[in-house]
């Protein structure tokens, strides 16, 4: 089951080493985090999304209160909350299939980021298997490059 | 009040405000500023040989006194060589302050002279790491380090001093309390868990107290006695729980596990509750998990969340300092007495247990020719003092030392014992004995564990540090040979040792009186003898090599499988599998 953990930190040098080190340690696998500034000058916010039962998410929060850095931990995997994944796309451009592919970004929400006549820059900002689907769409016309951030998360 | 001084002083002053009255190191290149500002300061520093030793020796004297100890190794090697020790000190939980000189600031990354990743190195081995990046700021750190190795659960920190840091001037304010409050992650119990596991506790027939470290780390041994008697439940300990109650208490069941008693074990696979304080179901404990203790509800109290169901499914868990939780469930088991069980169903639990103890007495050949080393063990506890300190290594030595030593009083049991780390008995008892001059140490070693720390013995004549080192000496890693006997076909791989120093002559070298014992009729007087001053002193028992650690749960096995005698019992197919996982 896949958990998702949000991480108040310090934000100090080693902090990050430390946290992905108690997930080796304890034997997790950490599937995407993605780590950012807050509102909070001085502190960095974690989203980890990890694939593991009730129980291992239990033993990991305690765990992560155990590092002296880390000040608050949110289970967030069935909270109503606000999960966004952001995906950069190079998707390879044809003359033919252009107002296709502009429709096709349209319709999932993709922006349009850059055009060139060789490939479209698409920025999708969506659920995590919207983002899926889209790229599913996409590999057909033949994705050049592409870049993900890993989920973050929001209690509403 | 502002005071300009360099690094080393502020660090030296640091180390007095935290109560530190003795530390154990070794000089080098980038801690020569700090020895320097020791030459004239009035912290005691014990030169050690080894900087491994200088950490057991922390880590014996934080045992001993429930004090951080402190030690200290300069950058690289002597920050790599306290790892180990470290380790050992996490695994155990021992409040332990690691002093690394660390090269200049600017050149670290460069790959300077002794420079090494001790930051990273450390990580998994302590409990938090600091790199203090300017003299000023040392005070704080230092009572960070301090605040985190004894707070909450113990264990080890490590603070890295570039040397520019030790040489710059600083400006800094010292401050007893800093009012530094760091989260806790206490999810204390609320009442309503309290009463469960109280109403779980009177309900029970046939219930045992399992107590851990953290009986001793919490100061929680008369809260434990108390709630024992009042409830006329027997208590056994793990490895770190021994002293946590006393040997001769007749609720007192010893130690369980892997070499605990058959009654001890038996008692656990039969229990319908057992009441964890402080332990962590260690698989040494348990044995094959999903057979460990089937028919009984469980109760947890432990000051690490991270504990809780982590092995076994706990059925009430009480997260806090062990101490406070068991004065508030004596109070609550008070209020409610009337419903405590017929005294007689109780009566009837102790006497099955008794039975048990019949049936497979915890013993030895007592009466043979031969100098078995359980006698060594049983001899020098009758001749020891009740306050009397012991340390030991890791092997069999150990677990007959836990099995037949007679624990009076808590903290005067060293061992390292979830590392199981070969080296510790001797500078472990080192340690001990600097907190407490006047109390004997004992330090039981095995012939294997002490060649890997005996370098100390001139620490300890330069000192005169009056330990007593009694060598169990079978002439082979005596651990290994066991395991190689019974579950490797007799096929003796690389355990003879019988290419060693004449131990005695070598304590004479280093001006250590030291004796060889090779008949059992002369242990008594040796002993007597032994303990009879306050000098620093060796025997080295030349004891039956043949003899093993019984009761065994072979690997794998569960409780109920263990081996109380030899000969070899077949294993099942399954625990023999389980075997080699392990």
């Amino acid at each position: 089951m896949l958990t998702i953990l949000v991480v108040h930190v310090e934000n100090h040098p080693g902090v990050l080493n430390r946290v992905a080190s108690l997930f080796r340690r304890r034997g997790f696998n950490i599937e995407s985090l993605a780590v950012g500034r807050t509102e909070k000058p001085g502190f960095s916010r974690m989203t980890i999304v990890v694939d593991t039962d009730e129980g291992g998410a239990t033993r990991l929060e305690a765990n992560l209160y155990k590092l002296v850095e880390v000040l608050q931990v949110d289970n967030l995997t069935s909270a109503a909350a606000l999960c966004r994944d952001l995906a950069i796309i190079k998707v390879n451009l044809k003359p033919e299939s252009r107002r296709e592919l502009l429709e096709l970004a349209r319709d999932l929400g993709a922006r349009v980021l850059r055009e060139t006549s060789e490939y479209l820059m698409l920025e999708a900002t969506e659920t995590e298997d919207k983002i899926d689907s889209l790229v599913e769409r996409l590999s057909g016309y033949g994705i050049l490059e592409m870049a993900r951030t890993g989920r973050v998360a929001m209690r509403y | 009040m502002r005071m300009k001084q360099t690094g080393s002083e502020i660090l030296l002053e640091s180390l007095h405000r935290e109560g530190v009255d003795v530390f154990f190191g070794l000089p080098g290149g980038v801690v020569l500023p700090l020895y320097d500002a020791l030459y004239s300061s009035g912290v005691r520093h014990l030169l050690v040989r080894h900087e491994q030793a200088a950490a057991f020796a922390a880590d014996g004297y934080a045992r001993a006194t429930g004090k951080v100890g402190v030690c200290l190794g300069t950058s690289g090697p002597g920050a790599t060589n306290l790892i180990t020790a470290l380790t050992s000190a996490m695994m155990d939980s021992i409040p332990v302050v690691a002093l690394t000189g660390q090269v200049p600031l600017h050149l670290i990354g460069k790959d300077a002279f002794q420079e090494c990743d001790t930051i990273g190195i450390s990580m998994p081995s302590t409990k938090r790491s600091f790199l203090v990046r300017s003299a000023a700021d040392i005070p704080e750190i230092m009572h960070q380090a301090f605040k985190t190795a004894v707070s909450g659960r113990p264990g080890p920190v490590l603070v890295d001093l570039p040397k520019n840091v030790l040489m710059e001037s600083g400006e800094t304010t010292y401050l007893n309390e800093r009012g530094m409050e760091k989260k806790e992650c206490i999810r204390e119990w609320t009442d309503a868990d309290l009463e469960r596991a109280a109403d779980l506790v009177l309900d029970s027939r046939r219930a045992v107290f399992y107590a851990g470290g953290g009986v001793i780390a919490s100061q929680a041994w008369d809260e434990l006695r108390e709630l024992a008697e009042l409830t006329k439940i027997p208590v056994t300990t793990t490895l770190m729980g021994l002293g946590g109650f006393p040997s001769d208490h007749r609720l007192s069941l010893g130690m369980l596990g892997m070499h605990g008693s058959y009654a001890t074990n038996q008692s656990i696979c039969n229990c319908d509750l057992l009441i964890a304080v402080g332990a962590r179901f260690d698989d040494r404990v348990t044995g094959r998990l999903k057979d460990f203790s089937t028919l009984s509800k469980k109760i947890h109290i432990d000051v690490d969340p991270s504990e809780i169901n982590k092995n076994v499914r706990i059925d009430v868990a009480l997260v806090g300092d062990a101490r406070q939780t068991l004065r508030a469930l004596i109070s609550a088991i008070q209020r409610q007495t009337d419903q405590a069980p017929a005294p007689a169903a109780r009566q009837q639990w102790l006497q099955r247990i008794e039975s048990w103890r019949g049936e497979h007495p915890l013993t030895y050949d007592k009466y043979g020719h031969a100098m078995k080393p359980q006698y060594v063990i049983e001899t020098l506890c009758r001749h020891a003092a009740e306050d009397a300190i012991v340390s030991v290594d890791v092997g069999q030595h150990q677990m007959w030392t836990a099995q037949f030593w007679k624990f009076r009083q808590p903290r005067t049991w060293l061992s390292s014992s979830g590392l199981g780390s070969m080296g510790y008995g001797f500078p472990a008892a080192m340690g001990a004995q600097l907190a407490f001059p006047d109390r004997q140490v004992i330090a039981f070693v095995g012939d294997g564990g002490f060649q890997m720390t005996l370098n100390d013995l001139a620490t300890v004549a330069q000192y005169r540090v009056p330990v007593k080192i009694a060598i169990i000496n079978n002439r082979a890693l005596g651990m290994v040979r066991q395991w190689q006997e019974i579950f490797f076909e007799k096929r003796y791989c690389d355990i003879d040792l019988s290419y060693a120093p004449n131990f005695a002559k070598l304590a004479d070298s280093y001006g250590i009186r030291g004796v060889r014992v090779d008949h059992r009729a002369d242990v008594e007087d040796a002993v007597r003898d032994l303990l009879s001053d306050r000098e620093p002193g060796l025997i080295d028992f030349w004891v039956d090599p043949a003899e093993n650690v019984y009761p065994i749960v072979p690997p794998g096995a569960s409780l109920a499988e263990m081996v109380v005698e030899p000969p070899r019992v077949l294993l099942e197919e399954e625990a023999l599998d389980d075997l080699w996982a392990v």
